[in-house]
């Protein structure tokens, strides 16, 4: 067995026992980066010198009894959209080509805290703006289980690292999906949190109203264990929320007898894959037979989350993005004429596509004429969303459905259709328009060999409930390992 | 000209509040510095910072919101104003467009006439400063300062109630005042603490209708904003004389040459793409927190007035004086905290100060003397120890450099000469040289001994007391 087997928690249970040491580990995590990079190509910066240099330093203070957490040691891979100080952070855009941060995000602080060992930063799609880290301006990252596919997106690096033991864990970030759906793809379990739960100070913003960083991981004990260690109050966040209920671990029981489980009759209908449906319900069907109430009812108001979403996200996707003006720091075009000239070539040529027509719609959404009819409709969309999930959470304690329509499109299939891309996001927008969580757990493969996921959301700050039915299901299924992962061994 | 005009102006002033650290940021707010060493990632807009709310803001906001009558917007919010300009690090200024904290106030001001007028107040939001930009010919670069980037401010948005250059500068000076009263900024038009954007249109006496408007920005003084409203009045005016239309535009005012010119019309108005600050949460205020605010307000004009009037027993017209600035208040109440005389500190105040002030062209906030030094000079002048014409000297060099005024009278000799027998032989001396006038006093002429108490004076570098001299050439003649 291979060190790469094992999750997260085991790892440094085994350094902290002395078994084997954070440097091994990160050795081993190296060892696949090199033999995996050239074809997957998950991360957009990886320092193997800085990253042994710090497990080193971690291994010390493991020896001397400072870091006794159950992360301490734990190679990890960051999103590229997270600050690190010192590190290059380019959220795969040309426009941030050679911004080195003078901050660390407070995420990856209380990491770093518990003696986690940033390995790298992920490749993602620009910005965060996209649904297969196809947009990334450093390349696409390729599905670890079928190299013709797409990862998913956006923090697809993350998603594909971890599924290909390029790393123990990472964290990603989650504005209408980006952690769900690469975790559907990928065969990961991936979370987004409750809005407010993880700190947002670090992450450059896309939508920020919607925007939650959340692990990419093996298990669902490694999912509720990073969620302990990265959740806190932040006062540098004015959203970050004061909780006393973040003892996420205390919610791995393996007993969901009596539990209210509603599946929205609406997440089943025209354009879910027969696989994914069969798959998720077959799931649905093992949570019933382990004592779960299981019952469909009817969401409401499915249709108007995608438009709603892409109005708020763009809106403020185009004002966060303002800065990036080749002024202060990122890339500047070579040749201009006068401040506005600068100004348009260096974001003309900084920002890839998708970017540029998110930033276009946001504008438009938000000019003066079109604000009424188009960003104030979307929040009322919004609270109506919101309504309709308080009387789903009135009578269910989960809500269970499909993460992704299908399993992973391949490569350059989606960006030539947009929309169609856009309506792939059909089961998770919601949930980050009502800040609700979700977590994404592998259960299954389709007849092509590519994962499915099944989404638990919960109420908000109800992630306990959904971290119960996914363990209480993982412990129950038999979902394979990455044929990507196991080739080292 | 045939027809009868009248001028309609609206101000939006903004005032840099006096808060220690900025708005969304711990940085200092202090002014100058060396440029970009009051800065972090958040007030020089770096990826993934994130503005927190300076609670003290909201409380100055509201606390002049309420000394100018508004009602208070008790669930408040930010708002986005998109713009792309150098100065503004995030391209978005963190600013309040839908529900501003305060609305719907006003404020009295004194009419040529004698009269009184309510100014509205349509709205009071609290905002953030953006950066300063240096331009360099020599190098032919722009670089940008941003440690003002963050200050906070607040803009108080005046209805178009204002008919005149006196209104508006009685509104500005009742503004200010009330402003600088309450501790909340020190509103330094040359420090750009306080800025004014005026808003003006004519139209024909009796008309109902406003007539188009034009907004001149940031003019730097009191009396450039009463000439630029002269100079737009009558531009404006003449326009519509000669049959052509006013268009509504953004002037710039140049004080100098004394006219103004068009920066961007309407058309070009940049459409600021405003929506709520999706990083800040809405401000809920409480009753409590409204009624702590308002039981803390301090003192304001009226009631220091009254009471200078009945604890100091001033007459009316030297309280008015007094308080007619926050700092000259300030001053008269620490002086005379320290001396105990009241009356003597305002004479102080009233006259040399006023005086002094008036020659250098300074306002009452840029006293720069401490309150101590000028106790100091009115024991010793009680005391007998200086005369009126050294304190008056001393006094001087108190305003302009702060000076230790006992230390200095001691350094330099100035005590009166108060010894008898030293001053009769230098006034037998002046007797025996001034005949003329000794004969001119004998003949009945009072006035001669006044040149005779001069030469005294003189011939003791004004340091004789001058009680004693009268005495003594009295007596000598």
């Amino acid at each position: 067995m291979s060190l790469l087997d094992l999750t997260a928690v085991e790892l440094s249970e085994k350094i902290k026992a002395g078994e084997t040491t954070a440097v091994e580990a990160m050795e081993a995590v190296i060892a696949q980066i090199e033999a995996k990079e050239e074809t997957l190509n998950c991360y957009v910066t990886f320092d193997k010198e800085a990253a042994l240099k710090k497990a080193a330093e971690v291994q010390k203070k493991i020896e001397a009894g400072e870091l006794t957490g159950p992360l301490a040691g734990v190679p990890v891979a960051i999103k590229d959209n997270m600050c690190t100080e010192g590190m290059l952070t380019t959220c795969s855009s040309k426009i941030l080509n050679n911004f080195i941060p003078t901050f660390t995000s407070e995420a990856v602080i209380n990491l770093e805290k518990a003696g986690a060992v940033v390995i790298g930063k992920t490749n993602m799609d620009e910005f965060a703006m996209g649904s297969t880290t196809e947009t990334s301006a450093y390349g696409e990252t390729k599905n670890p289980w079928n190299t013709a596919h797409v990862p998913g997106g956006s923090s697809g690096g993350s998603a594909a690292a971890v599924a290909a033991d390029e790393c123990f864990f990472a964290l990603g970030s989650d504005t209408g999906g980006s952690i769900r759906q690469p975790a559907s793809y990928c065969g990961v379990v991936g979370m987004k949190p409750t809005y407010g739960t993880v700190s947002r100070y670090g992450l450059i913003a896309y939508g920020s109203s919607l925007d939650q960083i959340g692990p990419l991981c093996k298990t669902v004990t490694d999912c509720a264990t990073i969620m302990e260690v990265i959740a806190s109050h932040d006062k540098k966040d004015s959203t970050s929320i004061a909780r006393g209920d973040l003892d996420f671990t205390s919610a791995l029981v393996d007993d969901v007898k009596g539990l209210k489980i509603g599946i929205p009759k609406d997440y089943f209908g025209e354009g879910i894959d027969p696989e994914v449906k069969n798959a998720v319900l077959a799931a649905a069907k093992t949570l019933e037979e382990k004592g779960a109430i299981v019952e469909e009812f009817d969401l409401g108001l499915v249709d108007y989350a995608i438009p709603a979403y892409y109005v708020i996200a763009a809106a403020e996707a185009s004002s966060n993005l303002e800065r990036f003006d080749g002024v202060k720091y990122g890339y500047r075009t070579a040749n201009y004429e006068g401040l506005h000239n600068m100004y348009k070539k260096s974001r003309s040529e900084g920002f890839g596509a998708e970017v540029k027509r998110r930033i276009m719609l946001g504008s438009f959404v938000l000019s003066s004429g079109y604000y009424d009819a188009y960003y104030l409709k979307a929040l009322r969309t919004k609270a109506l969303i919101k309504e309709e999930f308080n009387k789903a959470f009135a009578k269910y304690d989960v809500i269970l459905g499909p993460a992704a329509p299908t399993t992973a499109p391949k490569l350059g299939a989606s960006l030539s259709d947009p929309i169609k891309m856009y309506l792939g996001d059909i089961y998770t927008i919601s949930v980050n328009l009502a800040g609700l969580p979700g977590i994404c757990v592998p259960c299954g493969l389709d007849s092509k060999g590519l994962p499915i996921g099944l989404q638990l959301i919960g109420d908000c700050f109800k992630e306990k409930n959904i971290i119960r039915v996914a363990y209480a299901y993982e412990q129950s299924s038999d979902f394979p390992k990455c044929p990507a992962a196991s080739m080292t061994d | 000209m045939s027809k009868q005009y009248e001028t309609v102006i609206g101000l939006e002033v903004h005032v840099e509040l006096a808060t220690k650290t900025k708005i969304f940021c711990a940085c200092s707010t202090e002014f100058g510095g060396t440029p970009n060493s009051h800065t972090c990632p958040v007030c020089t807009g770096m990826p993934g910072s994130l503005p927190v709310l300076n609670k003290k803001v909201v409380e100055y906001a509201m606390a002049v919101g309420m000394a100018m009558n508004c009602k208070i917007n008790q669930y408040c919010k930010f708002d986005r104003k998109n713009y792309f300009y150098p100065d503004n690090p995030q391209n978005y200024q963190i600013s309040q467009l839908y529900l501003p904290i305060c609305y719907d106030g006003g404020i009295e001001i004194e009419t040529k006439d004698g009269g009184t007028k309510t100014i509205g107040i349509h709205e009071i939001h609290m905002e953030e400063d953006a950066g300063k930009l240096v331009h360099d010919d020599w190098e032919d670069v722009s670089l940008v300062d941003f440690n003002r980037s963050g200050v906070p401010l607040i803009e108080i948005v005046s209805e178009p109630d204002m008919r005149s250059a006196e209104e508006v500068i009685a509104y500005l000076d009742k503004l200010r005042m009330i402003v600088q009263y309450l501790g909340a900024s020190d509103c330094k038009m040359q420090e750009g603490s306080m800025r004014a954007d005026v808003n003006l249109s004519v139209r024909e006496v009796g008309a109902k209708e406003f007539g188009t408007r034009t907004e001149m920005k940031n003019i730097g003084s009191f009396k450039a904003i009463a000439r630029a409203i002269e100079n737009e009045t009558a531009r404006q005016i003449d326009l519509i004389e000669s049959g052509e239309k006013v268009v509504q535009e953004t002037r710039r005012w140049n004080d100098d040459q004394g006219y103004s010119y068009a920066m961007r019309s309407k058309e070009d108005a940049q459409d600021y793409r405003y929506f709520p600050e999706p990083d800040l949460v809405p401000i809920v205020i409480s009753d409590e927190w409204m009624e702590s605010i308002k039981a803390s307000q301090p003192e304001l004009r009226p009631e220091k007035m009254a009471r200078y009037q009945s604890e100091f027993a001033l007459p009316q017209y030297d309280a008015e004086i007094l308080t007619s600035a926050k700092r000259l208040a300030d001053v008269f109440e620490a002086t005379t905290e320290i001396c105990g005389k009241p009356k003597k500190v305002s004479n102080w105040l009233m006259g040399e100060t006023m005086r002094l002030l008036k020659d250098k062209n300074m306002d009452p906030e840029d006293i720069r003397f401490s309150p101590k030094n000028l106790a100091k000079l009115i024991e010793l002048t009680e005391a007998g120890t200086i005369n009126g014409t050294v304190a008056k000297e001393v006094f001087e060099l108190i305003f302009a450099e702060d000076i230790d005024p006992e230390a200095y009278v001691k350094e330099k000799g100035l005590t009166t000469v108060s010894d008898e027998g030293e001053l009769r032989s230098t006034i037998e001396q002046i007797i025996k040289d001034n005949p003329q006038s000794v004969e001119d006093y004998h003949n009945g002429k009072e006035k001669a001994i006044g040149f005779l108490v001069g030469q005294t004076m003189k011939a003791t570098k004004g340091k004789a007391n001058p009680g004693l001299v009268n005495q003594i050439l009295k007596e000598l003649l």
